[in-house]
């Protein structure tokens, strides 16, 4: 039996007492954790989903909506842009890469958007299996997705409108989707996502009312299409390499728009679908839809830091359209957040000082009840160093207890909470996920053990064993 | 109170009888280094607790000095056992199971050794306390008031057990007392004068 066993052994024993203590600290810590993992991943899944984003483009509203349905998936978006506004960027000198979205459904709660390869590939994601989507009605699948829905390659499911996982929402039901490819995790969005392209977004809304033989027409023209674009991706029209830097490049825009706005901008598979788009809208009365040439919004990055300073500016003097800042919108919609985080973490700070106060109520009260004890501990031998470590240690530990099982129940409720509400998990929160910072929130609590234990201490230092021998039970 | 030159030799059980604030408590804690005393000196073992930094009385009556108290003073948190392990970690450092386990039976609370103090009786408590004062093997158990608040067999009893335990492990007994009913089982009786004969308290 040793002192640290004499600890836990009177900790047993006004177990009440301790649970309580342990009960209240646990409950600090883990709210504690709870914002800080929350504001972290936040915070991190927040940059990186907008990285290499300087710009959003979308139909007017508001810029933080804008921001959340295109770049996050996480709202409804604003509207749909004339497909026409991706060459009028494309051709800006400022522009570095434009990628088209094309949002409005969702399978199951996950939502499809319809884009490019290059989409995907500017987060760096990478094919698990399969391969990007040729014709329409391909989608390459997100990780998450896939796990989530234990769906694989050569699965078909029929989308519904709408981006949530609306039962009564419509279906399309005559345009069934094809998994061809998944994506591997890349701790993004994308994880999350059914991509597919544009076309294929159109083909579900634009000719839903259509006949059969239109669609396959469309199909057939889209994989011709797509098939052109694809082996062309090792060079540009002019020779060079076909990297997405190309797209966007000042000379190939340039060219482009003294060109044409027609048939030979094959150079961009995007141009691609909108030559082939308008060619239907056009030739096809049976194709009414305007929205067959629009999309939801583009996602800019910048080639020079002067397109900061010029492109929003020219974009929302365009009529329909808005330019969202994802920088700006995200650090408004942190600091908005922030607000209330700050003052739930002001709440557990002051019940974290509760439990330590509750701490040393309890072991105060109870070493004056084991003031005797200790006399005849002294008494029998023990040093004083031994009894005051002794004390402390049985703050320490209670502490510990309650950190530790805080810290547990914060990845508990994070690991609960991301399970069961959607938007959580779509902000991508991670129970598994530890912060450096939850090694200082244990000190932290450690420490307020230690100075609660620190005053019943001392008292061993001020006692008179003789004394107390006498007046004590 | 004062007291002239008195020594208490090896098994030599002693008594130490007076009435309430004859000094009792104040020769016992002399002898064992608790407090010091304005005049004399007070040898245990040959050396003097009175002359020692309190440090080295610390040790010095850990080493050679086992106390029972006339209220036990078990630790209500730990069972006897417990109680006697911190006792034997304390006052020699080391932990011996067998030892505790032996001395736990000798004094017939084998049974009852994991039993918590709070649920013993008055007997079993006293016995736990004395076994708490052996398991240090000391050359001088101190027990003050030890049998006070008994009735006059439990009072025997206890009074046997602890002749009975010191000469199995060699110990001298000094006991400290009011209680008459014992005089007469020691060879050896201090007698303090209550503090009115003395005229001073």
């Amino acid at each position: 039996m040793s002192f640290f066993g004499l600890s836990f052994a009177y900790l047993r024993d006004r177990g009440l007492n301790t649970l309580l203590n342990i009960v209240l600290l646990a409950l600090a810590v883990a709210t504690l954790v709870i914002l800080l993992l929350f504001a972290r991943q936040m915070e991190d899944r927040f940059s990186r989903d907008a990285q290499g984003i300087d710009l959003v483009v979308g139909a007017k509203g508001s810029p933080l909506q804008l921001i959340l349905s295109s770049i996050y998936h996480a709202d409804v978006p604003t509207g749909n842009i004339p497909l026409s506004s991706v060459d009028t960027l494309r051709r800006e000198r400022t522009v570095a890469k434009v990628i088209p979205l094309a949002l409005g459904d969702n399978f199951r709660g996950y939502r499809i958007v319809g884009s490019e390869p290059a989409y995907p590939e500017h987060y760096g994601a990478t094919l698990a299996e399969g391969r990007y989507w040729g014709k329409p009605s391909e989608v390459v699948i997100g990780s998450e997705m896939a796990r989530g829905l234990g769906m694989a390659i050569g699965q078909r499911f029929v989308g519904s409108h709408g981006l949530s996982d609306d039962e009564r929402a419509s279906g399309h039901d005559h345009a069934p989707f094809m998994v061809v490819g998944r994506l591997a995790a890349t701790g993004t969005v994308l994880d999350r996502l059914i991509l597919t392209s544009v076309e294929s977004v159109w083909d579900v809304h634009g000719i839903e009312h259509d006949d059969e033989e239109h669609d396959h027409d469309h199909d057939g023209d889209g994989a011709a299409d797509h098939d052109a674009a694809e082996h062309e991706e090792a060079t540009c029209k002019t020779g060079i390499p076909h990297d997405h830097d190309c797209d966007g490049k000042p000379d190939h825009g340039a060219g482009a728009e003294t060109a044409h706005a027609g048939e030979d901008h094959d150079a961009h598979d995007a141009h691609d679908h909108e030559g082939e788009a308008e060619a239907e809208t056009g030739g096809a009365e049976a194709r009414p839809h305007a929205m067959a040439a629009e999309v939801t919004a583009l996602l800019v990055t910048y080639a020079s830091p002067l397109g900061a300073i010029q492109l929003p500016s020219f974009i929302n003097r365009q009529t329909n359209l808005q330019a969202a800042v994802p920088a700006v919108e995200i650090s408004r919609l942190l600091s908005l957040v922030g607000l209330g985080l700050d003052a739930v973490r002001a709440l557990a700070l002051l019940l974290m000082l509760t439990a330590g106060l509750s701490i040393f109520v309890a072991l105060y009260t109870a070493l004056r009840q084991r003031e005797g004890d200790m006399a005849m501990l002294r008494v029998i031998g023990a040093s004083r160093g031994s009894i005051f470590g002794q004390i402390l240690f049985e703050g320490v530990a209670l502490a510990a207890a309650g950190a530790l099982l805080g810290v547990a129940l914060g990845h508990a409720v994070i690991g609960l909470a991301a399970r069961n509400i959607r938007q959580l998990a779509e902000l991508g929160l991670d129970a598994s996920h530890f912060e450096m910072a939850e090694v200082w929130i244990v000190l932290g609590a450690l420490a307020i053990g230690a100075v609660a234990a620190l005053l019943p201490a001392l008292r061993v230092f001020r006692a008179d064993i003789a004394d107390t021998l006498a007046n004590s039970r | 109170m004062a007291i002239g030159d008195w020594q208490q030799e090896n098994g030599e059980h002693t008594l130490v009888l007076g009435p309430s604030g004859s000094g009792k408590t104040t020769l016992i804690n002399v002898v064992t280094g608790l407090i010091t005393p304005h005049q004399g000196h007070a040898f245990i073992d040959g050396v003097d607790m009175t002359a020692l930094s309190a440090d080295a009385r610390d040790a010095l009556r850990r080493r050679t000095i086992g106390l029972v108290f006339q209220t036990l003073r078990l630790i209500p948190a730990l069972t006897v056992r417990q109680n006697l392990a911190l006792a034997q970690t304390i006052g020699r450092g080391t932990h011996d199971a067998a030892d505790i386990d032996r001395l736990i039976g000798r004094v017939g609370l084998a049974h009852r050794a994991d039993a918590k103090p709070r649920t013993l009786s008055q007997g079993e408590g006293q016995r736990a306390a004395i076994a708490r004062a052996l398991i240090t093997r000391p050359r001088l158990v101190v027990a003050d008031e030890p049998t006070s608040a008994l009735d006059d067999s439990n009072a025997m009893a206890m009074i046997d057990l602890l002749f009975e335990t010191a000469a199995d492990t060699g110990a001298t007994l000094l006991v400290a007392t009011h209680d008459q009913r014992i005089r007469s089982r020691f060879a050896q009786v201090l007698t303090l004068a209550p503090p009115a004969a003395r005229g001073a308290a």
